[in-house]
């Protein structure tokens, strides 16, 4: 069942020189419920603005169109109230960066519980229900931890206590921007591995932005792959990671030595990602592109069903599908 | 707790040590003489030279001050030379009117400062960041004798609500209070303006509004608390300057404070008060820094738990 569905959305960020620069650029994807939808990009690809449009957090100045279907309502129609009220009991994030994500001067118990105090739990159950959030995220001896303050946890403890935070208010969609980028590599794991026992234990549906795509592939059923706030690629993880639809995605396979054979060395993706202020014509991945011609010059290449379920932005994905090599 | 004070209780006393010394030096090489002021002009030198031994004043100076010290230390402050009482005892007499209009102007300017300056810095509308702005600045440069009469003009004479002078009641205290505090009140907003301003910066904000909250619960749930560090530091200053410096105000409303006492004492080279006056404040002063470096702890624990696991 669809959960979330995103249509046509763009987002404008004001710049310094006055002129609105479209970060987002016309992304359409869904979330389904019980599955987790990876969305992967480099930096600049529009992939967090992307998840901060969806929870209703974007910054001062941004205008946000198109339309995200949540339960039958369109909350980009929605009033600013019942956007607030949807944040945290129905839609809830996880930050990148839990030491700067958490409150420096408030317990973790209160942090974690904020959202059930908010809706007028009373005391003693705000606290034995953030108990066991702690306890179910893995947080050893929540108990005495409770009262402890941000300061006093590791960072990977921090980001098991940004997750009991966020599904503190049971949220059917869980947004998580970079979850693990910020933490050493054994603890990235850890966390990994817990949001992955989420959803296998809970089902609990995720919208998983990362610019690893060994991350997503471990954690995501389906994939967005974003490129300059646009749609180059969406569809389930395996077939897509498999065999690619469009050659941003190929490139990004191939610059990953342990996804690909062994005997094929890794090939970084030439060129620098596309500026949203300064996008290229046609196809804004033409400039880096192997198989660029004159129509990904002249023509905006549309998203469009190339398989059930496969969707490609490329004007030449059939030969990449057909295993064209330049 | 305990080893902040332990801590600050020495850096105290020497502040207090200096406080006293340079004041015992200050008045004496100033130029004026304590007897010819008390006597009159038309006393003979010779009615002059006998006031000044019996005071005292023809030891030298290493010798007052040595002898001074001691009786500090002994808990005598000497005597006024005007009224022939110990001079602690005249200071702390002007203690209690003192200490109620600080106290006042300081609630005043706390309150309003905080409500105006987290109303602009949260920027939840451009156009209240503006008005408080102009209203600060307005604060900030009338003259407090001018905001003073003004007052006295329009609620003492034309509406005839509050007392013009004096002190006693609580209609006393509140026009006094009001002209204490509004620059003070400007102090306090701009501050709390940019701290709170800066706070909003910071990603735990969108945690906040991440959980749903308002506007209003994310500003004073979150980024208040960890914009009041500056704050703190800046009222206990400010209480300090305005026990001994709130001399305009006192005049305009005749009200019995320390601030006059000390100009008069300092007029009449009364050296005993002028001591025994800065003595209190200074001591005040640091207790203030002490209390403002409990609250920074009680506000951040990364202050409060430094060296703990």
């Amino acid at each position: 069942m669809t959960l979330l569905d995103v249509r046509g959305l763009s987002v404008l960020l004001p710049s310094a020189s006055g002129a609105a620069v479209p970060v987002v650029d016309e992304v359409s994807f869904a979330v389904h419920s019980g599955s987790v939808t990876g969305l992967i990009g480099e930096s600049g690809s529009g992939k967090t603005m992307t998840a901060m449009a969806v929870i209703g957090l974007l910054p001062e100045g941004a205008s946000c169109s198109g339309e995200l279907w949540w339960a039958g309502e369109d909350l980009l129609a929605a009033d600013p109230a019942r956007r607030r009220r949807a944040r945290g009991r129905e839609i809830a994030m996880i930050f990148q960066d839990p030491l700067a994500a958490l409150n420096p001067s408030q317990t973790i118990g209160r942090q974690v519980g904020e959202i059930l105090r908010r809706d007028g739990l009373p005391r003693a159950r705000v606290r034995e229900r953030v108990l066991a959030a702690l306890e179910r995220v893995g947080v050893p001896d929540p108990a005495r931890r409770i009262g402890q303050y941000p300061h006093q946890f590791s960072g990977g403890l921090r980001q098991r206590a940004m997750i009991a935070l966020a599904l503190a208010g049971e949220p059917r969609l869980l947004l998580a921007d970079e979850p693990t980028t910020a933490l050493d590599v054994t603890v990235q794991a850890r966390v990994l591995d817990l949001l992955r026992r989420l959803r296998a234990e809970t089902g609990q549906a995720m919208l998983f932005v990362s610019h690893d795509l060994r991350v997503i592939a471990h954690v995501a059923d389906e994939v967005v792959v974003m490129y300059a706030g646009r749609v180059a690629e969406r569809g389930p993880v395996r077939q897509v990671f498999r065999a690619p639809h469009h050659p941003y995605t190929r490139a990004l396979v191939e610059s990953v030595p342990a996804v690909r054979a062994k005997s094929v060395p890794a090939e970084p993706l030439p060129g620098a990602p596309a500026s949203p202020l300064a996008r290229p014509a046609g196809c804004a991945f033409h400039p880096r592109c192997p198989l660029a011609r004159d129509r990904c010059r002249r023509e905006r290449p549309e998203v469009r069903a190339l398989a059930p379920g496969r969707h490609t932005a490329c004007h030449f994905a059939e030969e990449l599908a057909a295993g064209a090599r330049p | 707790m305990v080893r902040i004070v332990a801590r600050r209780l020495p850096v105290g006393a020497f502040v207090m040590w200096g406080a006293v010394t340079l004041i015992f030096l200050i008045v004496r090489w100033a130029p004026g003489d304590p007897a010819t002021l008390l006597i009159g002009s038309d006393a003979s030198p010779a009615e002059i030279a006998g006031l000044r031994e019996s005071l005292g004043l023809n030891e030298p100076l290493w010798s007052q001050y040595l002898h001074y010290l001691g009786q500090v230390l002994t808990g005598d402050f000497g005597n006024s030379y005007r009224l022939d009482q110990p001079a602690m005892a005249v200071v702390l007499g002007r203690l209690p009117a003192t200490l109620e209009l600080t106290v006042a102007a300081t609630v005043i300017a706390v309150l309003a400062g905080l409500t105006l300056g987290t109303i602009a810095g949260g920027r939840a509308d451009r156009v209240a960041d503006r008005l408080v702005s102009a209203i600060t600045l307005g604060f900030q440069s009338f003259p407090t004798f001018w905001v003073g009469i003004m007052l006295i003009l329009l609620l003492a004479l034309t509406f005839q609500a509050l007392p013009s002078a004096g002190s006693g009641t609580a209609a006393h205290l509140v026009m006094p209070a009001v002209t204490l505090a509004l620059p003070f009140v400007a102090i306090v907003a701009r501050l709390t303006r940019s701290s709170v301003a800066e706070s909003m910066r910071e990603l735990y904000v969108q945690t906040a509004r991440s959980k749903g909250l308002t506007e209003p619960q994310v500003l004073v749930g979150h980024v208040l608390r960890n914009s009041l560090i500056p704050v703190v530091t800046v009222v206990a200053l400010q209480f300090g300057a305005l026990l001994g410096g709130a001399v305009v105000v006192e005049n305009v409303f005749a009200w019995p404070g320390l601030g006059s006492l000390v100009v008069n004492a300092v007029a009449n080279r009364d050296y005993a008060v002028v001591q025994a006056a800065t003595l209190l404040i200074a001591g005040v002063i640091v207790v203030l820094n002490l209390v403002a470096d409990l609250a920074y702890s009680a506000l951040d624990p990364r202050i409060r738990l430094a060296g703990r696991p």
